[in-house]
């Protein structure tokens, strides 16, 4: 009776999922504008945009409304053909991501059981670094086109720290690939469910690595250098107006939202919720839940109450990782550039070199002494919550970052490693 | 408002730490986000207090019988450091004086109310109001009709018995 949907019936509900899907992912962008402004003016005693309609909850849609018809500038010795090409090159790969993100237990329809994932190809997450990193294009092409030293600073930025957050997230990510032994993120979030644990805590520094270096690559304060507008006035869009300007900022929140739902799917069991009772994987045609004690699969039960509340979970899991980005945006200050690169090269990509080494060996470890399924889980949450509180007390209290409020005493040496690229709060040591 | 200070000690380097201090940071904004102590006027809802004392757009009293009290004596066009006085003056049958023009220029206006304080019969004084705002400047030169038929109140003067005026 499970069987997948076939033939014309597939082709209309792919054709379903991607009209739904893109009209959810455009409004919660939308959404999550509305969302940024009013809650970093709760955070700073304010009460931001209230006007339109109850609550400001039009706000989104006069923004929009107002940036279609605005007059649109070019600047005259702009490159026309690339300014016109960077904002759909940052737009488009930001929203086409979300296409391998599986975010519901499949639907049982009357033509044969749904998935509730655009395109579930093999290669999800090969596809997502693939296509979330041309993103960055986009941001490159508008800024140099723009003949502009302002916004040429902010592409180059965007380049530089794309490069060296690219290889920290991807590096962060094989763990994953190691526990879930596959790249398809159905099978990843399939995989979080037979273990009975969500990837976050047995990978929790693995989880911390991407967290960060996904906050780079979405440039996000702190790590938002690419715009940085005390230095660069808006980086790389300041030549940007109306629809165009629209569009680079679709992209940046469209980002945010896969990112959010990448941590959901990839540490925090994607759509899954606690208990068995809604796992639910393809294996050899069948859709099963789980395995029983001789090892013979068990059929699922799809239902449609489960899909819909699955997908709830997920939407409160990403939710919670956009307030995340928001929260922490209004939270802790720019680093400088120099600081960027120096945690991106010396401390990111180091540290999830060597947490693969551990894991891998632990696991190969636990494989030989034969300890697998939630054991090796719960090994492997002790020996990450090791590496993770061993990483916070090598990198923290002035051994390689420092608080805001380090400063060296008058007259005193330098208390940590010493003068440039130490990752402070503070600018360069003032000495006074 | 009294100004108080308040001395931070600057911690040792080697006991502070970036993380602590960033979970902190976020706690506090976390607990501003949950409980805001919102001060944002939400203004055309709510009227703004204006001070007793507040010096706005001018207004000219009436006696009962709807005749404006100004005696047309002039000397608020001779004090008024503005210059935005413009006044003629007239006498009537029984040899009271009146103005026959009386306009002021709320551009030129300082809003120092040294007009209200000169004047011996109380007349012309400055008001309690700021929402002047017109859609063309011609607007801005008021006769003595609409200082006459101004709504809002008029400015305190100053007590030098009583300054902080309370």
């Amino acid at each position: 009776m499970n069987t997948p949907i076939a033939g014309l019936p597939l082709l209309l509900s792919s054709s379903i999922k991607i009209a739904i899907m893109f009209g959810v992912v455009m409004l919660t962008v939308a959404y999550t504008t509305l969302a940024e402004r009013r809650i970093s003016a709760f955070i700073q005693d304010r009460l931001g945009p209230n006007r339109v309609g109850p609550f400001g909850l039009l706000q989104p849609i006069a923004d929009g409304l107002k940036n279609l018809v605005k007059e649109e500038a070019l600047p005259g010795t702009a490159s026309k053909f690339y300014f016109t090409l960077g904002p759909m090159l940052a737009m488009v790969p930001a929203l086409i991501t979300f296409a391998v993100v599986p975010f519901a237990a499949p639907l049982p329809t009357p033509w044969g059981v749904v998935d509730m994932i655009i395109a579930d190809v093999p290669i999800g997450l090969l596809y997502i670094l693939a296509i979330s990193s041309l993103g960055v294009y986009g941001i490159v092409i508008g800024g140099w086109a723009s003949n502009n030293k302002y916004a040429f600073l902010g592409a180059l930025r965007a380049s530089a720290q794309m490069v060296s957050y690219e290889v920290a997230l991807g590096l962060s990510l094989i763990v994953v690939l190691m526990m879930a032994g596959n790249v398809t993120l159905t099978e990843i979030v399939w995989r979080q469910q037979q273990l009975g644990l969500w990837f976050a805590l047995p990978l929790s520094l693995g989880f911390i690595l991407f967290v960060v270096s996904a906050f780079a690559e979405t440039n996000r304060l702190p790590f938002d250098m690419p715009e940085a507008e005390s230095e660069l006035i808006t980086g790389f869009h300041t030549e940007y107006s109306a629809m165009k300007f629209s569009m680079f900022f679709i992209a940046e929140y469209s980002h945010m939202l896969t990112a959010s739902a990448l941590m959901a799917t990839l540490f925090f069991g994607g759509w899954d919720l606690p208990g068995s009772w809604d796992d639910a994987f393809w294996y050899q045609g069948e859709l099963i839940r789980g395995f029983d004690s001789v090892g013979s699969p068990i059929a699922a039960a799809p239902a449609v109450w489960k899909t819909l509340l699955t997908f709830v979970g997920f939407a409160a899991k990403t939710a919670f990782f956009l307030f995340l980005y928001i929260w922490i945006r209004w939270t802790l200050p720019r680093f400088r550039y120099d600081q960027v690169m120096q945690l991106g090269w010396k401390i990111m990509l180091p540290t999830a070199l060597a947490y693969i080494m551990v894991v891998s060996g632990t696991i190969l470890i636990l494989e030989q002494v034969g300890v697998t399924g939630f054991l090796q889980g719960l090994a492997l949450t002790g020996v990450s919550a090791i590496c993770t509180v061993a990483f916070v007390f090598v990198l923290d209290r002035g051994r390689i970052i420092e608080g805001a409020a380090a400063r060296p005493k008058p007259g005193a040496p330098r208390a940590s490693t010493g003068g440039h690229g130490v990752i402070s709060g503070e600018g360069a040591p003032t000495g006074d | 408002m009294t100004i108080t200070t308040k001395v931070i000690q600057r911690p040792d380097p080697e006991r502070t730490s970036y993380l602590r201090a960033a979970f902190k940071g976020m706690a506090l904004t976390l607990r501003h986000m949950v409980s805001p102590k919102t001060v944002t006027q939400q203004y055309p809802e709510e009227p703004t207090e204006l001070s007793p004392r507040w010096r706005g757009t001018h207004v000219m009293e009436v006696h009962a019988d709807g005749r404006p009290k100004c005696v047309a004596c002039g000397l608020c066009p001779t004090v008024c450091p503005a210059n935005c006085i413009r006044l003629v003056g007239g006498e009537d049958d029984q040899g009271n004086r009146y103005p026959i023009v009386f306009e002021i220029d709320e551009f030129r206006c300082i809003f120092c109310g040294m007009c209200q304080e000169v004047c011996p019969v109380e007349a012309i004084h400055v008001g309690r109001d700021f929402e002047n705002a017109e859609y063309t400047r011609d607007r801005f030169v008021y006769d003595l009709d609409r200082l006459m038929q101004q709504g809002h109140p008029s400015a305190l003067l100053w007590d030098p018995a009583d300054p902080s005026g309370e």
